[in-house]
């Protein structure tokens, strides 16, 4: 039996709608005005809200958690990069706080719909499968359990079958709807496909014991959200487009090459783990690279050159072809490769697609998953560099099977079953493609972001690496702290801006980028906007999702890196994590 | 003195992937990247032996220069 909400026209993102799954008498829609939450949007609103309404001890996969769909506060307006949505809960995997955003159609088109957020609250009852439609009329959520354990490439083109190509999907895979830890939320690309995941900290697992298998977004009849000062918007957003084109990074190399240019810079820099974080270099790192996908995607008739979602002037993204010419998957990301790469001891390039597939099909997060896979290699399950027993591995989250579950379940659980000790996880969640023995900075922030470990929350190696945006020594411990603090600040209020995090490159070098992204900011409000500002409601952000993990049992312990960093120093530059416990506590001192 | 030098990204086309190339005694990183007719204002990230350099930099017998565009990614 449908259930409709209240029925509400405009373009103002000025209602929040709430939808408790667990109603007697089946799902019931509540659509109500923004209340304490005015102005906010992404990660602003989903941690803010988060903290304030879920019990910190609740179980994440119960009926007391909520899952917080938001977009960014210039999503759907005529903004560039303003594409990004932001999903909030408490994460079953790390049990922390957590904001997950991804690009893909949803954030635009949901904003135009007026809604700042959509809350999956309560639990229903019984085995019955869900999904939600929301278009102009309202919200619909109605039982189809045709959908039942479809992964999301096939249940995407079943919808698309019913609600067409106009619309934007957000979907979990077989991995959410049987709750495992590492499960995404895919929200579908230009072209459909369901290849942008909010991916971390099994956000999907969440939406799964929703009993939700599908949100289907339909803005038809809808306008872009209009600025209060409409000229002073446009001229704004011009010259932050300017500012994108004009970087070297913004404008030239991600749109060349896509964040997997990083390969051949990490593995140089001798900050590139190998073989489960045993080497901080890998003989095969050119086979992965930027530079070799980039000319294999154009060479089989891809494209190395691709936004994910409409209004994106970066376009960092590609499409991945097989060797036969057909579309095999998007362009996998640098972490991606890493992950599935390196970390496994595995040089080829289509393999990593292959998984990266598998991935996005299931509905995982795509670093989870590749850690995991090379926690398996290290326990003897497969030997490193087994192509083929890697995507056995992945198979057998899709199957369910016992196995399955387990690797499905993230890197800290596997390590666990199988007795590993160097597992690179904190908080349980898995480190990325960079090695903190080699990268302090990023150490800092794997170690104190809310998130776990996670390397967009203060992403230091734009400092240590590239030297984009000042120039930290990686080797050293001098400057790290306030580094990652200063980063972990600005990122919590870029998240919620619905901003594409990449933006940060050129504002972090061009003052007047930065100047025109505050502008579109004031202008949007009819406020002024400044530097301090953004600032504040970066603080804001992170002191509620610290407030949330402290009454959830996290201490200062808690904000520290796995032992083996410490321990066992690392080649080329042979040396270990140095920064000390007391300076990691400082990083929230404000 | 011989050096290995590694070229990435954009600095590959219409030059190489990795050369070892002998240059005389003093040649620093920017005299490097004059041979080679790199504009010092794209150069972005300068390695040798895994570690960031300056320009002025003085090479040594056995080095790896590695030379790389601005790059972002993440």
């Amino acid at each position: 039996m449908p259930v409709t909400g209240q029925r509400e026209r405009g373009t103002r993102m000025d209602k929040i709608a709430r939808i408790d799954m667990g109603a007697a008498g089946g799902p019931k829609v509540t659509v109500g005005d923004l209340g304490e939450y005015a102005g906010l949007g992404g990660r602003a609103m989903t941690s803010l809200m988060v903290a304030a309404e879920v019990h910190p001890l609740a179980h994440a996969l119960g009926a007391e958690n909520k899952l917080v769909i938001s977009p960014g506060m210039l999503s759907g307006t005529t903004g560039s990069m303003t594409g990004r949505l932001s999903v909030g809960c408490k994460s079953p995997l790390t049990g922390t706080i957590k904001e997950s955003n991804a690009g893909g159609q949803a954030a635009q088109v949901l904003a135009r719909l007026g809604y700042a957020a959509v809350v999956l609250e309560g639990k229903p009852e019984g085995d019955d499968l869900y999904k939600i439609l929301i278009n102009k009329d309202g919200i619909q959520v109605i039982v189809d359990n045709s959908l039942k354990l479809m992964d999301n490439y096939p249940l995407v083109e079943k919808l698309r079958g019913e609600y067409g190509d106009k619309v934007a999907y957000m979907t979990i895979g077989s991995a959410g709807e049987r709750k495992l830890l590492a499960a995404s939320i895919a929200c579908t690309d230009p072209e459909l496909r369901p290849t942008r995941h909010c991916g971390r900290g099994g956000v999907g697992a969440v939406m799964g014991a929703k009993r939700v298998k599908a949100i289907i977004i339909d803005d038809a009849g809808m306008k872009m959200r209009p600025p209060k000062e409409p000229e002073k918007y446009r001229d704004a957003n011009r010259k932050f487009v300017e500012g994108l084109r004009k970087h070297p990074v913004t404008g030239e190399g991600l749109p060349a090459y896509g964040t997997n240019i990083l390969t051949n810079v990490l593995n140089e820099a001798g900050g590139y783990p190998s073989y489960n974080f045993k080497g901080g270099q890998f003989a095969g790192s050119n086979n992965l690279s930027g530079e070799t996908q980039a000319a294999l995607e154009i060479e089989r008739g891809g494209t190395a050159t691709h936004g994910c979602h409409r209004g994106c002037v970066i376009q960092c993204s590609g499409v991945y072809n097989d060797k036969d010419g057909h579309y095999l998957t998007k362009q996998p990301e640098y972490e991606t490769v890493w992950a599935h790469g390196g970390h496994c001891g595995i040089d080829d390039l289509d393999t990593v697609a292959h998984l990266d597939f598998l991935d996005d099909n299931i509905g995982v997060d795509t670093i989870e998953i590749g850690v995991t896979i090379g926690i398996a290699m290290d326990a003897g399950i497969i030997e490193f560099g087994d192509k083929e027993g890697a995507i056995r591995l992945v198979e057998e989250i899709q199957k369910g099977t016992p196995l399955g579950r387990v690797l499905g379940s993230g890197a800290a659980i596997t390590g666990k079953v199988f007795g590993v000790e160097r597992v690179p996880v904190v908080k349980d969640q898995a480190l990325s493609a960079y090695d903190p023995r080699a990268i302090q900075g990023i150490g800092v922030t794997y170690a104190t972001s809310t998130q776990g470990a996670d390397h967009t929350a203060g992403y230091a190696i734009a400092t240590n690496i590239l030297k984009v945006g000042g120039d930290v020594d990686p080797l050293k411990t001098e400057g790290q702290i306030e580094l990652s603090r200063n980063l972990q600040i600005a990122t919590a209020a870029i998240d919620s801006t619905g901003m594409c995090l990449f933006i940060a490159f050129a504002i972090m070098d061009q003052p007047e980028t930065f100047q025109a992204l505050l502008d579109m900011l004031g202008s949007f409000h009819g406020i002024t906007m400044t530097g301090d500002d953004v600032v504040a409601l970066g603080k804001k952000v992170l002191s509620a999702e610290r407030d949330f993990n402290t009454r959830a049992g996290f201490t200062k312990h808690h904000d520290r890196l796995p032992r083996f960093f410490y321990n066992e120093p690392i080649a080329p530059h042979n040396q270990t994590f140095m920064m000390k416990d007391e300076e990691l506590d400082e990083v929230f001192n404000w | 003195m011989n050096v290995t030098v590694k070229l990435f990204a954009s600095f590959r086309t219409g030059r190489f992937e990795i050369e070892s190339v002998d240059f005389p005694a003093g040649t620093t990183v920017a005299d490097v990247a004059d041979r080679l007719k790199l504009p010092r204002t794209e150069l972005g990230i300068m390695l040798i032996n895994s570690r960031h350099v300056k320009l002025d930099r003085i090479l040594a017998e056995g080095d790896t220069l590695a030379l790389f565009p601005l790059l972002g990614g993440g």
